[in-house]
């Protein structure tokens, strides 16, 4: 069966105005829809076209000749985690335990944040940031273009895009205001807060 | 070079050309550049004069926002490195392996962000376009099989670049032959001691606010702003071994 572009979990205007109705509609529909057409194309008539979408990644990253597949395998899964880490009115307060778990290891929610969007800003060209768990303790971790935590073997609780597109008609240059917004007000905390107890 | 020369040259060179002396001779203008060796060239032309190819908003960002930035983080990383100062863009970037780890990837980033876009500026131009000139019409001819089959080429490593980066023309030096080479962020060929005699901006920021996800479209309308007498004139400078950014 062929990979599938999942619908959004949200209306397209629902993050405005941290996140435009343009700026999904595109993202959605043409960024994460040509990671899918391209990933069934590139994986056509070979074994990994009946592989899960994590098995390919796994099987395709850090093999030179499957590079291209990496890349949009890669991006169709980091971007359906992405859908899910955002909602309407996001932000906000962050569940017990996941708040504890942040506490005990970066110290506060703040350096957490703090430690996240550095890992943002300081990703140079097209990439992500992350908060993952690893080895049992959570990290906030970075990855160029389609790279992700899946990949490195970590557990992915949130990922924050930072690929021009994904903020570039809304904030232009300024992906630190992007990422505080990403942060303050789109991110849906139960969901991450489920994916750790998961 | 004495000072006398210099003088008489920075009178004589203007905009592009200027910017070029300027960044491969840093230490030359120290005395304006402020806050470190690298200052961000003027652009030569107003920000709206490649309208409607490259709008006016993305020029004005694209120049007073993402080149500066990446000028100014040059220069900081250079504030505690006073014998790196001395050495010019591309004595830096070839050296780049010497360089100290803990500036090694900032400047690469960086000072590869200020040349690139030094270069790019450079080779643009209003009510350009249209086929290439001299030399550089000849090499195109003779190492691609013509201007169309040149362009298909150049616009499919635009295209095929995953993520940020750029698609370049090199010039093979001693035989002047081009080639077509992408390279991701803001990495050059210039790093593998390769001359650049043109390339294209493929980051999403060159574009997006006038043709989204369309690359292949922007990379299509780049074609009408080239300046190919400018081209041409970097292709003589590199023939003649000059070292140019």
């Amino acid at each position: 069966m062929a990979f599938e572009l999942p619908p959004l979990p949200y209306s397209h205007d629902a993050l405005e105005p941290f996140m435009s109705a343009q700026t999904l509609n595109l993202h959605h529909g043409k960024h994460h829809q040509a990671y899918v057409t391209n990933l069934n194309n590139l994986v056509k008539d070979t074994p990994m076209a009946s592989m899960s979408l994590e098995e390919v990644v796994k099987a395709s990253y850090g093999d030179a000749s499957k590079q291209g597949i990496f890349n949009n395998a890669g991006q169709h899964w980091n971007h359906i985690l992405f859908w899910q880490c955002m909602r309407k009115n996001g932000g906000g307060s962050i569940p017990g335990e996941l708040e504890r778990r942040l506490k005990s290891d970066f110290g506060s929610v703040e350096q957490f944040k703090e430690a996240f969007t550095q890992a943002g800003v300081t990703q140079f060209g097209s990439g992500w940031a992350w908060l993952v768990e690893d080895g049992g303790k959570l990290k906030v971790t970075k990855t160029p273009n389609g790279e992700n935590p899946l990949a490195h073997g970590q557990k992915a609780l949130l990922g924050c895009d930072v690929w021009e597109h994904s903020y570039y008609l809304d904030y232009q240059n300024r992906r630190p205001d992007y990422i505080k917004a990403f942060l303050d007000n789109l991110v849906n905390w139960e969901f991450v807060a489920q994916r750790l107890a998961a | 070079m004495g000072h006398a020369e210099i003088d008489r040259r920075r009178l004589l060179v203007t905009g592009a050309a200027a910017a070029l002396i300027v960044a491969v001779r840093p230490h030359l203008v120290l005395a304006q550049a402020g806050a470190g060796p690298f200052s961000l060239p003027a652009l030569p032309y107003p920000e709206s004069a490649l309208e409607p190819h490259v709008d006016a908003q993305t020029m004005g960002l694209h120049h007073g926002r993402h080149h500066k930035a990446y000028v100014d983080n040059v220069n900081r990383l250079l504030e505690s490195h006073g014998e790196l100062q001395r050495l010019s863009a591309l004595e830096l970037l070839r050296r780049l392996p010497e360089v100290p780890d803990a500036i090694r990837t900032g400047l690469r980033n960086n000072l590869g962000g200020h040349v690139n876009h030094t270069m790019f500026w450079s080779i643009m131009g209003p009510g350009k376009g249209g086929a290439p000139v001299g030399e550089t019409a000849a090499a195109i001819e003779r190492d691609f099989g013509g201007f169309d089959a040149f362009k298909q080429r150049f616009n499919a490593a635009g295209l095929g670049q995953f993520g940020s980066g750029w698609a370049f023309v090199t010039v093979e030096p001693g035989t002047g032959k081009l080639a077509v080479a992408a390279a991701p962020n803001q990495d050059t060929p210039l790093m593998e001691g390769r001359p650049v005699l043109m390339g294209n901006d493929v980051w999403e920021h060159a574009y997006y606010l006038k043709y989204q996800n369309r690359r292949a479209d922007y990379l299509n309308a780049w074609w009408n702003v080239v300046d190919w007498a400018a081209v041409d004139r970097r292709y003589a400078a590199i023939r003649r071994g000059e070292a140019i950014i």
